[in-house]
């Protein structure tokens, strides 16, 4: 029974989630391009996106963290990785290229797939097919060697 | 805006768009967004990172699937809300198909192979202060505005 309040609640929350990307016109690409033409005519509504999110989240994972576990009873299950590695930075700087090309990131274009929009619909298969390859890739990697090294996303 | 101008080689001066600018529907659909990511944390256990929440679709453990779809599911219904009060949201895709594609590919692989995005390094890592999450925020900022630049100002120029 566990499994179906935990999927109610992610339910609530991709939809909470979603529903902020529209009213913040996050999942316009046109207006995140917006921000990230620096060089152009500057559009800084995306900073004030984070900083409302991320005022608000602080709060949540101060409370979150003084707790062994959820109020569903769900253990905490929170990124514990410290390292700035190569693979931080490396896929980072490429996700930005991504970003850049057209204006979506994976919530945004998973909204604008909601939205009907079949530009959305492309960007949202290859993301998955990309997504697909890495996985399979590193299954391979980690065939070899001991203990495949779980990272949290 | 002169006085704001500085020494940084790329752009000297930046010019803000004010027609553009929303900054009331911006912050509010940031706390918005933060009020998400609090239902995910405090009711699940879990970073609203959705490249990760996804992600981990492809690599499938028992009790692990349900939620992931789920959130999913909500992002996508989302905008379905605002199509039924009448306000459909705006989404306006310059790109063309072939650009989408590669775009969408390397999004995929760089999102996981980084450990995150917009939402689980940008918003959640970097609300918890995580040096990871704030170095792969600047990284992913970085490179998005040399690309829009090399794009719209080297390129199309």
């Amino acid at each position: 029974m566990k499994n179906g309040a935990y999927a109610a609640s992610a339910f609530a929350a991709g939809l909470v989630f979603g529903s902020g990307l529209v009213i913040s016109g996050m999942a316009n690409p046109a207006k995140v391009l917006g921000f990230l033409d620096l060089a152009g005519a500057w559009d800084p509504s995306l900073a004030l996106v984070m900083a409302g999110a991320v005022a608000v989240a602080a709060v949540a994972f101060a409370l979150a963290g003084s707790r062994a576990s959820t109020m569903l009873g769900a253990p905490l299950a929170l990124p514990a990785t410290r390292d700035i590695d190569r693979r931080l930075v490396l896929g980072s700087l490429a996700f930005g290229i991504g970003w850049g090309l057209v204006g979506f990131c994976p919530g945004p274009a998973l909204v604008a797939l909601g939205a009907g929009k079949l530009k959305a619909i492309a960007f949202v298969a290859a993301m998955l097919a990309g997504m697909l390859a890495f996985e399979r890739v590193e299954r391979a990697r980690s065939a070899g060697t001991p203990g495949p090294a779980a990272r949290p996303g | 805006m002169e006085r704001f101008a500085t020494n940084v080689t790329l752009p000297s001066t930046v010019t803000i768009d004010w027609g553009s600018f929303t900054p009331a529907s911006a912050a509010i659909g940031g706390v918005v967004i933060g009020i998400a990511v609090t239902i995910l944390v405090l009711l699940n256990g879990r970073v609203a990172g959705i490249s990760g929440i996804v992600g981990g679709l492809f690599r499938p453990a028992p009790g692990d699937i349900a939620w992931r779809l789920a959130f999913v599911a909500g992002l996508i219904v989302a905008p379905l809300l605002f199509v039924v009060a009448g306000e459909p949201p705006t989404v306006i895709v310059d790109a063309d198909y072939p650009t989408l594609v590669i775009a969408g590919l390397i999004v995929g692989i760089a999102t996981r192979y980084g450990g995150g995005c917009t939402s689980g390094h940008g918003v959640c890592g970097v609300s918890r202060l995580s040096p990871r999450s704030i170095v792969a925020t600047l990284a992913f900022l970085a490179s998005g505005f040399v690309t829009v630049f090399v794009i719209r100002h080297l390129i199309a120029a």
